[in-house]
């Protein structure tokens, strides 16, 4: 017992001590990102620290409205790119940032596991109480834009489920356990496991992603030459691969 | 042991570092309090998201307290008892769940119990019944998360029970289920309720599990920890005051349950 407890501490302060002294002297640039926009800001990461090898990106992805939070309790974030321009309001409202930029766009789609085992074929069969549906939150923006797309349709949704966010969503859509839900097309296109349906054309839900470098960012100048590079043509360039759209 | 107390100096050691121990349990909880909108409480608490989350919280907890019990207490007499291969493995997994992130939990539940699971395939395409957004998955995945703090409490005990007396019931001829149920039972009757209470204080309290598996629709599988989360991202007073009502009714069961039945025989 006696040396069991011993061992675990040593073993901590041996942790404790590797994880201090880290070995990486590049500055970092913290970057709270919507999770709608995983993909697209793993890929700006790498191109961004290829191009400045002396910056160390670290994302924060969550929910846009969890960022808000952590950002106005006073995260030591630098840059925030939000799925929803009235998240990045309540940002600017809080003081947090004094102007945002929008940086790309975004589609919605009905997703449904491949091979669409309940044969869904268009938005109205999201009532059928037979499927089970799922959004996101309407907390969420994600579940925000999919219920403007439903009340346009003028359907109700049978929802058996409100995810916390889309990446949620999208894995139980990937597992099966959903026979669909409305997701961004960069979810239907980032995953292999689930398939898209687009919406009926008179279907119009603005989607713009607003980006901002923080009022209290830690590191201002990084912050900003990372806001530049997501604007640059090479940026925007990725975001396109990743499925956004222009703003 | 009460009664022969001696009455002593604690040592300030104990004290101060006792001290900060229980303050990293008051200080969140005076966090809470100081940011609760007292004037609009009421009215948040009776709104029809707190109502339907708090039943089917109270509903989900109970039973799966009292599934756990079902079914714990054969599993750690089981485990305490019966020697047989692999019972350390089976004993490791069985308080996986206490180690395991919740959100893994439920993953793990969906992937052998959800439509397409390695069971829940087979029952769905037999009997067209399904577990993950209904209530029962919130039962499931309760259970899950909460009975390994019962089955680790009783075990406990059941290794420490002196044997005497069961030796002594069996050689008066009593069955050896009879002996489990006249004689075990009730000498591991305290370890036994405060295993039913900590699994049921688990169950009240699960999130990740619950939200992977069971999904979150009000009514249906929103339980409070669920409503908290929607809420903290939309409007903090609600979260605040749901949090509170956890807080409260757990508090109120846990003081009530101690004082009925872990004050006799203990040293307080």
């Amino acid at each position: 017992m006696r040396n069991g407890v011993a061992t675990l501490a040593a073993f901590t302060i041996v942790l404790l001590l590797s994880s201090c002294s880290g070995g990486d002297d590049r500055e970092t640039v913290l970057v709270m990102a919507a999770s709608s926009l995983t993909d697209a800001f793993i890929e700006i990461e790498t191109a961004f620290e290829a191009a400045n090898p002396e910056i160390d990106v670290q994302l924060n992805l969550a929910g846009s409205a969890s960022l808000l939070e952590q950002i106005v309790q006073g995260a030591p974030a630098d840059v925030f790119a939000s799925a929803n321009a009235s998240t990045m309001q309540a940002v600017v409202d809080a003081g947090a940032a004094n102007t945002s930029t929008p940086f790309a766009g975004n589609t919605l789609q009905i997703a449904v596991p491949l091979g669409n085992p309940a044969n869904v074929s268009d938005i109205a069969d999201l009532a059928d109480s037979d499927l089970l549906v799922g959004l996101c939150g309407e907390q969420v923006p994600c579940g925000q834009f999919a219920r403007q797309a439903l009340d346009q349709a003028g359907v109700v949704a049978s929802i058996d489920t409100n995810e916390g966010d889309v990446r949620a969503l999208v894995t139980k859509l990937e597992a099966g356990e959903l026979d669909a839900g409305i997701v961004y097309a960069t979810d239907v296109i980032a995953s292999p496991e689930i398939e898209g349906i687009a919406l009926p054309a008179n279907i119009d839900v603005a989607i713009t992603y607003p980006i901002a470098v923080l009022t209290d960012s830690p590191n201002p100048d990084l912050a900003r030459t990372f806001f530049d590079f997501v604007l640059s043509a090479p940026g925007q360039a990725l975001l396109a691969d990743a499925g956004l759209i222009a703003p | 042991m009460s009664g022969r107390r001696i009455r002593q100096r604690a040592p300030w050691q104990l004290v101060a570092l006792g001290s900060i121990g229980a303050a990293v349990f008051i200080l969140p909880l005076v966090g809470l309090i100081t940011r609760t909108p007292w004037s609009r409480l009421g009215e948040l608490v009776a709104s029809d998201v707190v109502v339907d989350a708090l039943k089917l919280s109270l509903l989900t907890s109970v039973l799966a307290a009292f599934i756990s019990l079902l079914l714990g207490v054969p599993l750690a007499w089981v485990l305490a008892r019966v020697n047989f291969p692999g019972r350390h493995i089976v004993r490791a997994i069985v308080t996986l769940p206490m180690v395991l992130p919740p959100v893994v939990g439920g993953a793990a539940l969906l992937f052998a119990l959800g439509r397409r699971g390695v069971i829940g395939e087979p029952i769905n395409d037999a009997t067209g019944f399904l577990l993950p957004f209904s209530v029962w998955g919130v039962v499931v995945a309760n259970v899950f998360v909460a009975m390994p703090f019962l089955v680790v409490t009783v075990e406990g005990a059941l290794r420490n029970l002196d044997g005497r007396h069961e030796a002594a019931a069996a050689t008066l001829g009593a069955s050896r289920l009879t002996v489990f149920r006249r004689i075990t039972l009730p000498m591991i009757s305290p370890s036994l309720r405060a295993g039913l209470v900590l699994a049921w204080a688990r169950a009240l309290g699960e999130f990740g599990a619950t939200v992977t598996f069971a999904g979150n629709l009000q009514g249906r599988t929103q339980t409070l920890p669920l409503a908290v989360f929607v809420a903290l991202e939309q409007d903090r007073d609600t979260a605040v005051a749901i949090s509170l009502v956890l807080v409260a009714v757990s508090l109120a069961v846990l003081l009530l349950l101690r004082d009925r039945w872990w004050s006799h025989g203990s040293t307080s």
